[in-house]
């Protein structure tokens, strides 16, 4: 082999490695899904209104990766359109009134706790106005799609299943379940993840994986600015 | 002829060679002695895990055990080391090559019988250990070969999923928490399990370790001795929050274990649970949306079974 040939090898493994290395960092380490605001314009003392819904799979041109996965999204609250992502920020020691939209179809819980709610202000969730402390989500009346827990604050809320499961999420016209509940975000700032604890990926063994253990689909962080 | 009969004169006696086997074992003794001592008395009852459960002390023991027999080896060879860098150092001038040496029978032996007394010693003892008390907090699978003696242990099943422990206690209605609390002075059975992947429940200063397998019961035993709090890790690698599935949990008087058992025990879901086991059964092995109301039925307040309110709230002991 000719020293020009073993020159441009050389550089072409060398380009190779580099590209590869640069682009997973760009794609895997820096990528990810927005972060949504609450904290722009909050006046101290009032509380942060925060509006997400649940779909049971996504519009493919809204969730290009994994339409098929059952997903959150998140209302912006510049825009008022819904974003897919499940990081949102909030401001230190502020009511938060949190509203889910449920278009989604309800799933077995595997653990009887799960079906309570804890850590939201009065100890209470609502379901289309009724407050609800127990839910069985078995039997009725009242049926569980996925929770939204903050383990590390003690909130775990489940959230009613919807009349109907909507496939193109972000949905907008369906009819869909709402599931209210407030709670107060901790007086320091920090980082708190969320989480759904009922395996709830379809297709995936157990229901675990997928969107289960993807940010961005059914956990994400809520970051708390102090 | 002459020349040939006359001896040679002698070499000039230099001084006497001092005898450095005993210089070494006398000053590795010395040390030894005052570095075992220090260990058993002021490092020991400091040594992880602590004594907060039998499985605890158990293995804070064997640790100072294993410090203390380890100490005298590994100052021997760092005494030998230092000693040998001092006494036979090249000096000025000194080009001679040292004296070879063959190999030394005593020397060896010696070596290979006291690290054998050594390692087999420790294995025993560490067998032994294993054993007692009651498998020494591991988790001995479904069938233990080693029980605590005497009482009926407090059970709780320790439930394992992504990404969080959760703790049920069968002998007080079944209420469950997500924080372990556990009565001082008290023999305790976990159960551990899993509803989803592979877990490992972790009570660091409980000395209890017990692998969470979906669909299995991994039994693990312990004996509280004092209160305090104790750290639960996953300490096997589950998923993307792996990292953040600890908690804390707290061994308390037993006077304030049953003030906060009586107050879930008020909000006990056992009739809830009864339902929920009824359904599970015809739960399907993998993961199935249904559409709401088709599994229709009476809600627990529907058949004028309590709705619990209170299960999993933290409670206060005061």
């Amino acid at each position: 082999m000719s020293l020009p040939v073993r020159i441009a090898t050389l550089l072409v493994a060398f380009v190779a490695v580099v590209g590869g290395a640069v682009f997973v960092v760009i794609h895997y380490l820096l990528g990810g899904p927005p972060v949504e605001d609450f904290t722009a314009g909050h006046a101290a003392g009032q509380p942060v209104n925060v509006v997400m819904q649940t779909d049971a799979s996504s519009d493919p041109a809204a969730v290009p990766d994994h339409p098929t996965w059952v997903s959150y999204f998140i209302k912006s609250p510049q825009t008022g359109a819904w974003v897919h992502t499940t990081l949102f920020k909030v401001p230190a020691n502020a009511r938060v009134n949190m509203t889910i939209l449920g278009y989604d179809g309800s799933t077995p819980i595997r653990n009887p706790l799960w079906g309570q709610v804890t850590g939201t202000i009065g100890g209470v969730a609502y379901y289309g106005g009724k407050p609800v402390t127990t839910v069985n989500g078995w039997n009725g009346p009242y049926l569980i799609q996925h929770t939204f827990a903050i383990p590390s604050l003690g909130l775990n809320v489940p959230v009613e299943a919807g009349p109907g499961t909507c496939l193109t999420g972000p949905c907008t016209n369906n009819a869909h379940s709402t599931t209210t509940f407030s709670f107060m975000t901790p007086s320091h700032a920090g980082v708190f993840r969320w989480q759904c604890f009922i395996p709830c990926g379809l297709s995936f063994l157990y229901g675990n994986g997928g969107p289960m253990s993807t940010i961005g689909y059914m956990s994400g962080n809520m970051e708390v600015v102090g | 002829m002459a020349a040939d009969s006359t001896p040679a004169p002698a070499a000039p006696a230099g001084p006497a060679e001092p005898r450095h086997g005993l210089r070494i074992f006398l000053i590795w003794l010395v040390a030894s002695a005052i570095a075992d001592p220090i260990i058993w008395f002021v490092w020991g009852p400091h040594m992880p895990p602590g004594a907060m459960s039998s499985a605890a002390a158990s293995q804070q023991t064997d640790m100072t055990v294993m410090a203390v027999m380890s100490a005298p080896v590994m100052l021997f060879v760092l005494i030998y080391f230092i000693y040998a860098l001092i006494t036979w150092r090249q000096k000025p001038g000194d080009e001679e090559d040292g004296p070879p040496i063959h190999g030394n029978a005593r020397v060896s032996a010696s070596w290979i019988i006291g690290t054998s007394v050594i390692v087999l010693g420790l294995f025993v003892y560490g067998t032994v250990e294993l054993i007692a008390p009651a498998g020494a907090g591991a988790g001995e699978g479904n069938t233990p070969i080693w029980r605590p003696s005497g009482g009926t242990p407090l059970q709780v099943q320790v439930i394992a999923q992504q990404w969080r422990f959760t703790y049920r206690y069968p002998q007080f209605g079944g209420f469950e928490t997500t924080e372990l609390l556990l009565p001082a002075g008290r023999e305790v059975q976990f159960n551990v399990t899993s509803l989803d992947v592979i877990h490992s429940f972790w009570a660091i200063q409980l000395a209890v370790k017990a692998d969470a397998n979906p669909q299995l019961n991994n039994v693990a035993y312990t004996k509280t001795l004092h209160t305090g709090t104790f750290t639960v890790r996953c300490s096997e690698l589950c998923g993307l929050w792996h990292g953040a599935m600890f908690d804390t949990g707290r061994v308390v008087s037993v006077a304030a274990f049953q003030r906060c058992s009586h107050e879930q025990h008020a909000f006990s879901p056992h009739a809830y649970l009864r339902s929920f086991r009824e359904e599970v059964t015809k739960w399907p092995s993998r993961s199935s949306r249904r559409r709401p109301g088709s599994l229709a039925g009476e809600s627990p307040g529907e058949r004028g079974l309590p709705v619990p309110g209170g299960c999993g709230r933290r409670c206060t002991p005061g």
